[in-house]
């Protein structure tokens, strides 16, 4: 059971009060209309799923119902960082 | 009776505590700080069951946690049957019942010991994998019969009468093990004022200590135990935890405590108390003080009752008094085990030989041991035991300096008891359960743990320290760096650990598995793995088969696989699979160890979560009156909704028709509060609803209702339901009563991480509303009785919303209707709901107002056509699928949710699973919802099927059937029929319409 | 290939069990093959082997970075059943029950297939309503399924908690007879031992660890320890790898890959006879040949490849089981493991074509691909075997996540296998 930093809580709480949502920073195409099928369907769909560090969006379901990011390894399950929605991570996995 | 194995003085048990317990039918005694094993030792009981495969006799092996052999099932009555009870770590009680687990009729005189004997040569591993096949009908009947002969003890059949619990804890240090290395880590943190778990899964604290004969300070051990525990219970910051084994270590520092708080005292709990409680303990550090297990050697017949692990041999002696058979012979690969010879004769039993397999043993121990005048016989091994039910003799002979072939002739030595050390096998597991792998030493001759993110700490036996000063220090060490870790610096200042003696001692030998005269595959059954009956023949066989990765020797012999999940034999099959195939032990690796470290009652783990706790309740603020008035409920979420309102001796049909029938002549009420509140501020407010619902909310005026319809990006409808604009930034949203969370975050989710530009809030305001719809056409009279809201029609019109009073209280009262009738839904603040509902009710007689449940709410919704998202829908169908264009608004200029997914390839054809309306030709018949249409009932199968019907029912009020379903292409196929072949043979005739069965002009709801 | 039967065993046993033969070569690998298998899991080698026996395609290579069947093979529930709502999952899943029925036979390997019939519990009206659209589809599908009530269920399974007075009553359950249990590990041995039998190389503890691919096709695998190694096509069947394997290839996949958490009590005597799954309280159990109470839990929330989950996930699946079967509190809990399964979007597996020219991908199976094993390897292999998928593996190809045709089997699938 992961032990959780809430960036906007600003306290440690138990994995249980929040909640994974998948990847982070999937932006929703400015002009969904003018997307192919195709584009639309990798917005939707497809995923980075990456082993190792992974960017993920987190919620606070039972804490203060906010969304923020999380820089995780998949493998380790060690958290490296808790960042706000709207930022950017500084722990990047090398490329 | 007399107990024939028991000293007359010395141990740990209290003898003026005497206790009797049943094993097999037959009474025993034995004394307060026994365990059931040490008691039947104490007894002189050999057997303690029968192997599972060949049905061999097993007596008890070792002391504590890994003891493979003494699974027993313990209980009294049939509600407290507990099965595969390990007895050496079952505490005894005045009275406890317990018997072998397997053997027929008994395990002392066990038939099918015959047929293992027989048979055993044809149970080679994986042996079923081999046969059993032919002919392919015979299958379930062998299964049958391996199904019987597998399994241990069994399950109680009834319901547990104890109760267990949960606790949850913060601490600066999770110490695991109370033996001197965690004792001093102790020490260390308590002093540090650092808040300190220290658990132990033994019934007192002290672990080796309780049973050495190693002295602290020139005194025995066990007092400076005794010294020790007191001080850290004067700590206020310190919990400790004996009878409590920690048995998983999770990620993050998560700890599993499985504490077993009363099974010392008796089968079931003393009232009021809890049996069994789970810590869940989130340590800052973990000190894994958790010491070594002893190896015993792999040699022939090693699992006759009298074979035992030489270290519980002399934990039975010093601890219990027990002294378990007359005349020893000890094989050992080190010094340490010298120490059982010198216990055993120290007790005044006969030590008949002590064979080394080394050639040279130089050391204290073995001074010690001549000094007694007791007989080495080094460079040699026990090839192979004597006897069948206990151990009558064994054949010795060299070995040469490999040990692994012999060297010299066979001599043949009268014994009862074969003690046999192999050397020891750190306490890893915990260490390995967050995925960390261990790491092999040469000079331990064992695996340690190995690299962790974990904030981990080890000391003493797991880390292969086994000299007492050395694990004295090592658990000083770890206390201080993980008080430091944890912020409490400095906390090894003014710590004097006890002095231990210095034992000197010679080099352990890596020996494993004592060779024979004959190749393994021919000598004599060489045990490995005993709960599973794994052979050093077995696991030979694996690799020569090419089961070479460790795992596959694993799974393919079901070595480990026990409840003692291999805790005596992995290491020494891991070195048998290693010679076998010319590799390394570190080479062919080891397996995975897994919570548990030792099995965990599965009420335990449930603790209070079961039964009525199993899930939350959710009622409404009428649920009295629902009660009282005889309602059925439905689970809908969590929340207990009425589902219908039976009077006398009502069918459900008969209440259904009654309650549809008179909403639809007069007036009818539903408790409606479990629909999902969200409210919604803000200036962007109106923006935001125009982007996650598909139709246009632009210009909806204050005071006004209108439908919404919600989709994911994929099109797909997920939930609806009503707005309503309290003011130009604010609105109330209702939601499906299932999907009231999941809606409320899907808006923070898009608000938060898409549009955060937007100023808007939402808030769930569910339970703070009770709410109440009354439909029909008496309902405006009604309320109009108890409310100072202008009720006129033309001035509070349909999909109109009005605050004011109603019985006297405020309320939001909604012209919205669900059944297509005259409808009020009235909102007042939660705390005043039934008392609004009883005047309701006051003043409904006089027009027999009538509560109705959610089935006949489904009931009038379907005589007009209106969905329910979650049965109507399934996540695979878009607005224009359900006929609900009219709901769509593609003009809207932001690209609502749900917009671009519809337009997708797929979603646009125009052949799709449409919902339509069925007329069935027999109009009493009802469609079982669920069935599913065709076009002919009698082509072959597969059918081709054209969707299914969601929502079906009689009508009263127009009596005939109504319906809805999907069927392909439906939209354009009106006055068609489909036909549903039911699974009773039935098939049922049906003519797809338009879904609006009742008023389809909608003027009731408009008078 | 050495055929096993009692006889052979007996004779077996009169030479100390020291003849037996090899289930399967350890081989070096050739330079070339016509077709790589990348996953040697019960789907992997089921593919190689139904290449070499019913498309004769028999110079095939199958590569293991670990062992055989060591990954979900070895850590599922091992629950097979064929019970599926839409046609196209219906098909996929029976075709594969076919096959089951006479594997143990057909591979000359006893895998224990165990049709002692599964339950999907109902607990509310919505669940019965989904069981009744499922069991009608099934059975119009050509597949055996039945609705039954409440003392229906309680009749097969005597000791389940079916008073109604538990917070969530059973309402009733859909049972298909057919359905049962299998041994994992056999039928991944079983599987090898005739496809190496049938001339297949498996190559154990062997990574790829990059693909070669020319002008958009690809031409071969890098691997850890034998290097380059060609082939004219290339499948991976590798279950909590996909993503990564994908990604090696230059494209993406539906997928994310989760923890699944399993766990097992004591062996205890034969007490449950059949299989029980609830989707509702989110629990499933039966019981193993050997009398482990084998159960299945949720999976968890967030992405991991630690092949372990959190714990309040096995809590709640315990508090599940004790709530169908309050006797079994007092059982204990012996061992808990994890696996890593992809999930898709539409609880549906992808067996496809990619952009990338003679590469195919067999994934996403979710936290139900062990029941598909021999179906899933069929398919498969008469895709490798012509370049094109084969009927039943159409619907399932990848790019239904960009024209929308998804399959969704959230319903039918939900969390329990």
């Amino acid at each position: 059971m992961f032990y959780i930093y809430c960036p906007h809580c600003g306290e440690h709480r138990e994995e249980e009060e929040f909640h994974a949502k998948g990847q982070a920073h999937l932006a929703r195409p400015l002009d969904p209309d003018n997307c192919t099928d195709h584009e639309w369907g990798e917005y939707l769909y497809m995923r980075k799923n990456p082993r190792g560090l992974h960017h993920e969006l987190w919620i606070h379901a039972t804490g203060c119902r906010k969304f923020f990011n999380m820089t995780r390894d998949t493998v380790s399950y060690e958290i490296k960082e808790v960042y706000k929605v709207g930022e950017r991570p500084t722990v990047v996995a090398a490329s | 009776m007399s107990q024939k194995n028991r000293l007359a003085s010395g141990g740990r048990v209290d003898r003026a505590k005497a206790l009797n317990f049943s094993y097999n039918g037959r009474q025993y005694p034995g004394f307060e700080g026994d365990t059931v094993a040490s008691a039947l030792l104490a007894n002189g009981v050999d057997i303690v069951g029968r192997s599972f495969k060949y049905s061999r006799p097993r007596g008890i092996i070792a002391a504590g946690a890994e003891e493979p052999n003494a699974v027993l099932q313990v209980g009294a009555t049939e509600a407290t049957q507990v099965p595969n009870v390990r007895a050496t770590q079952q505490s005894l009680f005045n009275g406890l019942v317990c018997s072998a687990t397997n053997g027929w009729p008994n395990a002392d005189l066990d038939l099918m010991g015959y047929v293992g004997k027989v048979g055993g040569r044809m149970m080679p591993p994986g042996f079923y994998y081999k046969t059993f096949m032919y002919p392919p009908s015979l299958w379930e009947t062998y299964e049958k019969f391996i199904r019987k002969a597998a399994g241990l003890g069994r399950s109680s059949t009834e319901r547990d009468p104890d109760m267990y619990d949960k606790v949850n804890h913060h601490c600066d240090l999770m110490i695991v093990g109370a033996g001197p290395a965690g004792l001093a880590a102790a020490l260390v943190a308590a002093r540090s004022g650092a808040r300190v778990i220290l658990a132990d899964e033994q019934s007192e604290f002290g672990g080796s200590l309780l049973d050495t004969r190693e002295t602290l300070n020139g005194r025995p051990a066990a007092e400076w135990v005794a010294t020790v525990v007191e001080e850290l219970k004067q700590h206020p910051e310190v919990l400790l935890l004996p009878r409590s084994t920690v048995n998983g270590y999770h990620d993050h520092n998560f700890l599993t405590i499985h504490e077993r708080c009363t099974d010392h005292l008796g089968d079931k709990a003393p009232a009021g108390q809890v049996r069994q409680r789970m810590h869940r303990v989130r340590a800052n550090q973990v000190v894994l003080a958790t010491g070594a297990h002893e190896r015993p050697l792999v040699f022939g017949n090693n699992d006759v009752p009298g074979c035992m692990q030489a270290a519980g041999v002399s934990t039975y002696i010093n601890r219990y008094a027990v002294v378990p058979g007359k005349e020893l012979v000890l094989m050992t690969t080190n010094d340490h085990a010298y120490q059982t010879a010198l216990d055993w004769h120290d007790a005044g039993r006969k030590v008949v030989a002590i064979v080394d397999t080394r050639q040279n043993p130089k050391g204290d121990r073995i001074d010690a041991a001549k000094s007694r005048g007791l007989n080495i016989i080094a460079g040699s091994g026990v090839i192979e035991v004597q006897g069948s039910k206990r151990v009558t003799g064994v054949s010795i002979a060299p070995l040469n300096a490999a040990g692994d072939a012999l060297a010299g002739a066979v001599e043949r030595l009268g014994c009862d008891t074969v003690a046999s050390s192999g050397g020891w096998s750190p306490v890893i597991h915990l260490s390995c359960h967050t995925g960390s792998r261990p790491e092999w030493r040469d000079d331990v001759i064992g695996f340690v743990p190995g690299k962790t993110v974990q904030k981990q700490h080890c000391a003493g036996g797991i880390n292969g320290t086994y000299s007492l000063k050395a694990v004295l220090e090592e658990g000083a060490r770890a206390g201080a760096a993980a008080c430091e870790a944890a912020g409490f610096s400095d906390a090894a200042k003014g710590i004097s650990l006890p002095l231990a003696e210095e034992v000197r001692e010679g080099k352990a030998m890596a020996l494993y598995h004592i060779p024979h005269t004959k190749p393994t595959s021919r000598a004599p059954k060489q045990f490995v793995d005993y709960q599973n009956d794994v052979t050093a023949a077995g696991i030979e066989l694996a690799t020569r088969e090419g089961f070479e990765s460790i795992e596959h020797v694993k799974r393919y012999t079901a070595m480990g696989f026990g409840t003692d999940q291999g805790k005596l034999g992995n290491i020494n099959g891991m070195a048998v699979a290693a010679k076998s195939l010319n590799q390394t032990i570190p080479q062919t690796g080891t397996t995975i160890f897994r919570p548990n470290y030792t099995p965990v009652t599965f009420g335990a783990v449930a603790g209070r979560d079961c039964g009525a706790l199993f899930d939350v309740n959710r009622f409404s603020a009428m649920h009295k009156w629902h009660l009282a008035n005889g309602a059925l409920f439905e689970d809908v979420g969590q929340w207990k909704r009425p589902w219908y309102f039976p009077q006398g001796g009502e069918t459900m049909q008969q209440a259904l028709d009654r309650e549809c029938k008179a909403t639809r002549e007069s007036v009818g009420i539903l408790d409606a509060s479990t629909l999902g509140k969200i409210d919604i501020q803000g200036k962007d407010a109106r923006e935001f609803l125009a982007r996650v619902y598909t139709n246009a909310w632009a210009k909806l005026p204050v005071g006004k209702c209108r439908y919404g319809l919600m989709c994911g990006e994929d099109g797909m409808v997920f939930d609806d339901g009503v707005t309503s604009c309290l003011a130009d930034n604010h609105f109330l949203m209702t939601t499906t009563t299932g999907g009231a969370p999941r809606v409320l975050e899907w808006l923070e989710l898009y608000h938060q991480t898409e549009w955060p530009e937007l100023e808007v809030y939402f808030s769930s305001v569910t339970d703070h509303w009770a709410t109440m719809t009354i439909s029909g056409p008496n309902a405006r009279k009604l309320l109009g009785e108890l409310t100072d809201i202008d009720l006129d029609r033309d001035t509070f019109k349909f999909m109109d919303l009005r605050q004011g009073d109603v019985a006297g209280v405020p309320a939001r009262v909604f012209r919205i209707s669900f059944t297509g009738e005259l409808s009020y839904e009235i909102n007042v603040q939660a705390n005043y709901g039934l008392h609004v509902w009883e005047k309701l009710f006051e003043h409904g007689a006089k027009f027999n107002l009538t509560p109705y449940g959610t089935e006949s709410m489904h009931v009038l919704r379907a005589e007009k056509g209106f969905i329910i998202a979650g049965q109507d829908t399934d996540g695979s169908v878009t607005p224009i699928d359900l006929g609900m264009s009219w709901c769509v608004s593609n003009a809207k200029p932001f690209s609502y949710i749900g917009k671009r997914g519809m337009a997708r390839e797929d979603c646009v054809r125009t052949d799709r699973k449409h919902l339509v309306g069925l007329k069935t030709r027999e109009p009493k018949t009802v469609i079982p919802e669920g069935a599913q249409a065709v076009n002919d009932p009698k082509q072959p199968i597969p059918m081709t099927m054209l969707g299914h019907v969601t929502s079906s029912y009689y009508s009263a009020n127009l009596g005939h059937s109504v319906a809805m379903g999907f069927v392909r292409n439906g939209h354009n196929r009106m006055g068609e029929t489909v036909f549903y072949p039911l699974a009773d043979g039935r098939v049922i005739e049906a003519e797809i319409c338009n879904p609006v069965f009742l008023d389809p002009k909608g003027e009731r709801q408009n008078v | 290939m050495q055929h096993y039967s009692g006889f052979g065993l007996l004779k077996h046993a009169l030479n100390f069990h020291e003849n037996w033969q090899r289930v399967w070569r350890n081989p070096t690998p050739k330079k070339k093959y016509d077709v790589i298998i990348v996953g040697g899991g019960g789907h992997g080698l089921a593919t190689a082997y139904y290449l070499a026996k019913e498309h004769g395609i028999t110079n095939v290579a199958v590569i293991e970075k670990g062992y055989l069947g060591g990954g979900n093979t070895a850590r599922n529930t091992t629950i097979v059943r064929s019970n599926y709502l839409w046609d196209e999952a219906a098909h996929l899943y029976e075709h594969a029950m076919k096959l089951w029925e006479g594997l143990s036979q057909d591979l000359n390997y006893n895998v224990m297939f165990s049709q002692r019939g599964v339950l999907n519990l109902g607990h509310t009206l919505q669940d019965m309503r989904d069981i009744e659209r499922r069991v009608n589809a099934n059975r119009l599908n050509g597949i055996d399924g039945e609705v039954l009530d409440a003392k229906s269920v309680q009749e097969i399974v005597p000791i389940m908690d079916c008073s109604g007075n538990t917070r969530y009553p059973v309402m009733g359950a859909s049972w298909q007879p057919r359905a049962g249990v299998a041994r994992h590990d056999a039928v991944a041995w079983g599987f090898a031992r005739a496809a190496d039998a049938l001339g297949v190389d498996l190559i154990q503890q062997t990574e790829v660890i990059d693909m070669v691919i020319e002008d958009g096709a690809i031409t071969g695998v890098n691997t850890n320890r034998h290097g380059v190694i060609s082939a004219d096509r290339v499948g991976c069947v590798v279950a909590g790898n996909s993503s990564v394997l994908a990604g090696m290839a230059g494209f993406s996949l539906p997928l994310e890959s989760h923890p699944l958490q399993a766990l097992v009590s004591e062996p205890i005597k034969p007490i449950l006879d059949t299989v029980v799954m609830s989707n509702h309280v989110h629990g499933y159990i039966s019981q193993s040949d050997k009398g482990d109470l084998v159960i299945g839990a949720g999976i968890d929330g967030y992405n991991g490849y630690g092949q372990r989950g959190s714990y309040p996930t096995i809590e709640h699946t315990v508090a599940a089981i004790i709530e169908l079967f309050p006797m079994f509190s007092r059982v204990r809990m012996n061992r808990q493991w994890g696996g890593i399964v992809d999930t898709c979007p539409d609880a549906c597996p992808i067996i496809s074509d990619t952009p990338v020219e003679n590469l195919f991908f067999n994934c996403g199976w979710g936290t139900g691909g062990f029941k598909a094993t021999p179906g899933s390897g069929n398919v498969f292999a008469a895709t490798l075997a012509k370049g094109e998928a084969h009927p039943l593996a159409k619907p399932f190809s990848m790019f239904r996540f960009h024209n929308g045709s998804l399959i969704d089997e959230h319903g039918a699938a939900g969390v329990a296998h």
